[in-house]
């Protein structure tokens, strides 16, 4: 058996209440097999997957060992890479799968991987949680690992195998341990309340981090700080002042004012690194872009240009900034250096106007809102502006798009009359669907993976 | 808009209905060109005994907004003649200050249109600063496409939402 290791991990799920106690997740084994998704590929059809319901052992480990099975089963098929099978058409127990199931019985109902697991209340209090991906045709296991958690932490263990089993058949990074903070929106749009709030990516653990008093809007993750810190911009409460761009751990819930700008920030992100944030401030009808280093405080203007120069994000390795002017007329994207020198045009497309650039955490690509002919689109193109592909187009406003920490899946939101709400796509074009969430949402940011499983 | 009041609560309340009037009052053109202010609204004849707030007479009397063509922030004649009267006003109340809030229709995305917002506010307050205002008087606030008036998803309503509304300051 090879040996795995894994990083101490001391991860606080503060909204939670929760502590995943130093998840060893411990391989029980591997194998070479030929079952694999290409994930490139423009339409795939969903892999057919059977996860059993667990095996249980002490306590409430009965009703976990059905919910874990059952959270994975929606991360999967909520890719479009996998159809998991109905577990009514479950022919073997999970109390008969202790040492290898019987792969016949499962090629019966025609699954191609297969997914057994077992959850324990230990004596200590602790949950035992452990899965095994087979290969059916192959007869083979292709990974295998155990978790150890707090009982109450079962949803993100669950999100954790979902990701394992999403690696080891693709080769790409899982993105189902994540979440995604988000404005949550509700009453007439004369009068909308607008509220931090923060989910599990499929929706689930919503919480709301602001009270709606204020208007706020564009909360961001600090990618280095794993999913503790956010950058957002918020209106002041009873005061007839221009919104600011501010900081909140979400630990703690404690705000704070970037800067000492004198007027409108706005737009912010963090760098790569999270020591500090770009934004927009505005002075004069003049839009620039700035960045204040976290450590020192000290503001750097990066762009000097008599327009409008907005919506700032770095390229995973710091050294590259894309932005949007409408320094030629309309709004346009640009890339620059970090500094702010060689600012280059890179959309051109016809009849279009270009707005929200975001950089792949993947450094391959840029996401962009596009408005032509009356249509709202969210589309790629890489960093040169050369290869643009349009993912998703509507007739209704949709705009902000995001990036699943592994670069192959894209949020945004769409406001169709009476009804806001975040989608998601694949980079493919492909598996287009609504985020469930609570209320009416806008504006959602993508968490970074959490350190834990190498 | 906020509601500025001196009199007793039924005084209030027949000031929140006038102004209420004001604002649903479209711009006389809805075209891209931009309409004129609310000085357009039909001013029903107040009662006899109560006196208007300064933000109820600059809404009635003077026109407390300008309208903007789709992405651009330039002062149609009628804006211009909007801030005329506002400014006139601003010299006869030499103690008021206004907030001069700039609004986007809701096709654009929410960044830009902050910095758009901001564009127009500022368009209309450096017209009032050239007519002689103090710039110590006029402050601007962008709400981008956040605060709409008009609720339609049609160029009518698109219209009456790209404007720059003055707002006495508290």
């Amino acid at each position: 058996m090879k040996t795995m290791q894994i990083m101490p991990f001391a991860y606080r799920l503060a909204l939670a209440g929760a502590l995943l106690l130093g998840a060893a997740a411990v391989p029980l084994g591997e194998a070479r097999a030929q079952l694999r998704i290409d994930i490139t590929k423009a339409t795939i059809e969903p892999m057919p997957i059977a996860i059993s319901d667990f095996d249980a052992e002490g306590g409430s480990a009965a009703q976990t060992a059905i919910n874990v099975p059952r959270v994975i089963r929606a991360d999967l098929e909520r890719s479009g890479l996998f159809r998991p099978l109905d577990p009514k058409s479950h022919i073997q127990k999970p109390a008969d799968m202790r040492t290898q199931p019987r792969f016949q019985d499962w090629r019966v109902i025609n699954a191609q991987a297969l997914v057994t697991g077992r959850i324990e209340n230990q004596a200590d209090g602790r949950l035992r949680a452990e899965f095994r991906l087979w290969d059916i045709y192959a007869e083979q296991q292709l990974t295998g690992l155990v978790f150890f958690s707090t009982p109450e932490n079962w949803r993100r263990v669950a999100h954790i195998i979902s990701d394992a089993i999403y690696k080891r058949l693709t080769g790409e990074d899982g993105y189902f341990d994540t979440r995604v903070v988000y404005v949550s929106e509700s009453g007439p749009a004369n009068a909308r309340r607008k509220r931090l709030a923060i989910m599990d990516q499929d929706g689930e653990n919503n919480k709301f981090l602001t009270t709606g008093d204020n208007l706020v809007l564009t909360p961001r993750f600090n990618p280095a700080r794993f999913q503790q810190e956010i950058t957002y911009l918020a209106y002041p409460t009873g005061r007839q002042a221009p919104p600011r761009v501010y900081l909140f751990n979400i630990d703690t819930g404690q705000q704070e004012l970037v800067g000492t700008f004198a007027g409108m920030t706005f737009a912010p992100r963090f760098a790569p690194d999270g020591n500090s944030v770009i934004m927009s401030y505005a002075k004069e009808g003049i839009s620039n872009i700035f960045r204040m280093d976290l450590r020192n405080r000290r503001e750097v203007q990066v762009t000097n240009d008599p327009s409008i120069n907005t919506s700032p994000s770095y390229s995973p390795d710091g050294t590259r900034i894309t932005f949007n002017s409408d320094r030629s007329g309309g709004k346009q994207i640009y890339v620059m250096n970090a500094d702010g020198s060689n600012q280059q045009r890179i959309s051109f497309g016809q009849g279009g106007q270009y707005s929200t650039p975001v950089w792949s955490p993947r450094g391959d690509l840029i996401a962009f809102t596009k408005e032509t002919g009356g249509n709202f689109q969210i589309g790629v193109m890489r960093p040169d502006g050369s290869g643009e592909r349009i993912l998703s187009s509507s007739s209704a406003v949709q705009e902000a798009p995001t990036w699943a920490p592994n670069g192959r899946v894209l949020m945004f939101f769409r406001e169709q009359p009476g009804r806001t709400r975040i989608w998601s796509i694949d980079l493919t074009g492909g598996n287009e669907r609504e985020v469930i969430t609570p209320t009416d949402a806008s504006d959602p940011a993508w968490s970074p993976l959490s350190p834990l499983v190498q | 808009m906020r509601l500025y009041s001196f009199g007793p609560k039924f005084i209030a309340v027949a000031a929140a209905a006038l102004l209420v009037a004001a604002c649903e009052t479209a711009p006389e053109s809805t075209a891209a060109t931009g309409g004129s202010g609310g000085a357009t609204a039909p001013a029903p004849a107040a009662p006899a005994q109560r006196q208007l707030s300064l933000q109820e007479d600059l809404v009635v009397n003077v026109g407390d907004r300008v309208f903007f063509a789709t992405n651009k922030s330039d002062l149609s004649p009628q804006a211009r003649a909007t801030l005329d009267r506002q400014s006139a006003w601003m010299k006869k109340n030499a103690q008021v200050r206004l907030v001069v809030e700039g609004h986007c229709d809701e096709r654009g995305t929410r960044e830009y249109n902050l910095a758009l917002g901001e564009r127009r506010a500022n368009a209309a307050r450096n017209y009032l600063v050239n007519q002689g205002i103090a710039a110590n008087r006029l402050q601007t606030i962008s709400y981008g496409k956040e605060r709409p008036v008009a609720l339609g998803h049609n160029e009518a309503a698109w219209a009456q939402n790209r404007r720059a509304v003055s707002v006495v300051a508290n």
